[in-house]
């Protein structure tokens, strides 16, 4: 990426000769990443639900799989923007969803019970993901500690009292020069 | 030499670059000694901003010492000047540029053809920017190119500390030009939503221009001490009804001036419904920017009042209330910073001891450690307001 627009800076122009550490850190990768897991599977539920209910022995839950479907997408669109930390809490109301759908067809009496047990696997790892994941963010991205005091940050050095209307001295009845008729 | 890199949504690196070097008769090299992360910064940070590429240096807060010039800079900058480079690039000949009208200064986009069509005419070329404006390497960075530098430069008195100085060339007459252009009287409140730095900055000019009250909003603890340091009456949104005291402090009149310091991020709350709606239709790009604070000023304001609009706006805004605001008779005052056409005037005003900016400064840093101070900015973590870096 980097070199490809370096092709296209006007000659003389800096270009990146070596790259330094990203500000993007492996838990802000792993929120993005599980996003857009997010939006895969959902558009999945969504689009093949007859099939996975037929791969799980979940027939007749077919409508119940569209609706986590746009859950899912929901979830990822959240995930993926700047309120993170909302689409990751948001997926893990959805993974004890998944969990609690998924838990009956893991009963003797589903041919399909390997194929169920494997998704409920693959539910409770991405459940994992999410918590550390959630976790992550949570420490990065919170205000931490006492709020300091900034009280003594005037930004006048005469003082408050002195500010007030200072400029009117020298601007005693001032207006907005209008477009056409200021001069530099 | 290291320069702060933009390289796609959240991801800036302290990257080794190539030097600049003059490419128009017109340029200068300058060597940073301070810059700053700014507001608009981390718009960039979130991909809010159309047309950025990765490669591209940030930062449009900086000044340094000339220590390279172009042939055509015609003596007006020599070597060793030490000088605040304001973050719009202007030509100083155009009919804007002549008008004071510097941040839409009619020459210096570089992608004038692109501009011409998204904004129905050309801008200023701004530093650290979209390629909309003409996508010039920015400032957070040991040297800078400045184009047009003869006339894109504000020379610093001696007297003046890098701190006391920086901000000129963008958040102090940011600040600055949001209230002048309130056309404040002695008898008006001012208010001022949002106390970031610009915010800080326009509470302070408000201040200064004789307002007979002065009320700031946010949510933010330390932010709201620093703005009641300044004068100001302070309302924090998530404890009470920003109109209702708005009315209490005015009689039931509404403030007479309004100033939108805070532009198209606004918080999103559960308590705000319009804000998560916003928020939808921008992740699914019906909407570009959160207009929250728009829609709460024109309904606050006292018919015949002035909106004034410092806070960056990058494209579409949905659900404002156009008739409240035509019937009201309210005038609305925004743009980027004609940052030249206060300059002199403001460097006056901090040598006499009228104002001193640096106050704002809560953090500096080394350069390289950039990347992390975005993060600490875009947070609020460690009670950070402004961040200047050291190269
Ligand atoms: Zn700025
Ligand atoms: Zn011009």
């Amino acid at each position: 990426m980097t070199y490809l627009s370096n092709m296209t800076r006007p000659e003389g122009e800096p270009k990146v000769l070596h790259s330094g550490p990203s500000s993007l850190t492996s838990s802000d990768s792993l929120g993005r990443g599980l996003g857009w897991f997010s939006l895969g599977l959902g558009l999945a539920e969504l689009l093949a639900a007859d099939q996975i209910a037929h791969a799980l022995g979940m027939r007749g839950k077919e409508s119940l799989i569209r609706a986590y479907g746009a859950r899912e997408i929901a979830s990822g669109v959240l995930t993926l923007s700047v309120d993170r930390q909302a689409g990751l809490a948001s997926r893990i109301g959805g993974d004890l969803l998944d969990i609690a759908t998924l838990l009956p067809a893991v009963s003797d009496d589903n041919p399909k019970r390997g194929n169920a047990g494997f998704a409920l696997a693959m539910v409770m790892g991405v459940t994992m993901l999410d918590i550390i994941a959630t976790g992550a963010n949570t420490v990065q991205h919170s205000r931490r500690g006492e709020p300091r005091s900034y009280s003594d940050r005037s930004g006048f050095p005469q003082g408050v009292g002195a500010a007030r209307g200072r400029a009117r001295d020298d601007l005693p009845d001032y207006h907005t020069p209008s477009t056409s008729g200021f001069s530099a | 030499m290291r320069a702060l890199v933009w390289h796609g949504k959240e991801d800036i690196r302290c990257d080794s670059v190539s030097d600049p070097e003059i490419e128009h008769p017109r340029d200068a090299i300058i060597k940073v000694t301070s810059c700053a992360i700014c507001g608009s910064d981390l718009h960039l940070f979130h991909n809010f901003i159309p047309a950025m590429e990765p490669g591209d240096i940030m930062g449009h807060e900086m000044m340094g010492e000339v220590v390279e010039t172009g042939s055509g800079i015609n003596g007006r900058l020599k070597k060793g000047d030490r000088i605040v480079v304001p973050f719009t690039i202007t030509c100083g000949e155009c009919e804007q540029c002549k008008r004071g009208n510097f941040s839409v200064c009619e020459t210096t986009n570089r992608n004038k053809e692109m501009a011409d069509k998204v904004f129905g005419h050309t801008t200023a070329g701004l530093f650290g920017y979209t390629h909309l404006t003409g996508g010039f390497p920015g400032g957070q960075a040991e040297y800078l190119r400045v184009p047009f530098a003869d006339s894109t430069h504000i020379k610093v008195p001696e007297s003046l500390s890098d701190e006391q100085a920086l901000f000129l060339g963008d958040i102090l007459p940011t600040g600055w030009q949001a209230a002048f252009q309130c056309d404040i009287e002695r008898t008006d409140t001012v208010v001022i939503w949002g106390c970031g730095p610009v915010g800080q900055m326009a509470i302070r000019s408000a201040v200064l221009l004789g307002a007979r009250q002065v009320v700031a909003i946010d949510r933010i603890p330390e932010r709201l001490s620093m703005a009641e340091a300044g004068g100001a009456i302070t309302i924090n949104f998530m404890d009470e009804s920003v109109i209702e005291r708005l009315n209490e402090l005015t009689d039931g009149k509404g403030p007479e001036k309004c100033i939108d310091a805070v532009g198209l991020e606004s918080h999103v709350s559960m308590s705000q419904p319009d804000t998560l709606l916003d928020r939808a239709k921008q992740m699914v790009m019906m909407e570009s920017d959160r207009p929250h604070v728009l829609r709460e000023m024109i309904y606050v304001c006292r018919p015949g009042g002035i909106i004034s609009i410092p806070g960056v706006y990058s494209g579409l805004v949905d659900k404002i209330p156009m008739g409240m605001a035509m019937n009201k008779g309210l005038t609305f005052r925004m743009g980027q910073t004609h940052v030249k056409r206060w300059t002199d005037d403001l460097i006056r005003r901090i040598e006499e001891g009228q104002i001193d900016p640096s106050f704002v400064i809560t953090h500096t840093r080394n350069l390289s450690e950039g990347p992390e101070m975005y993060k600490v900015f875009r947070d609020k973590q460690d009670s950070c307001i402004k961040v200047v870096l050291k190269p």
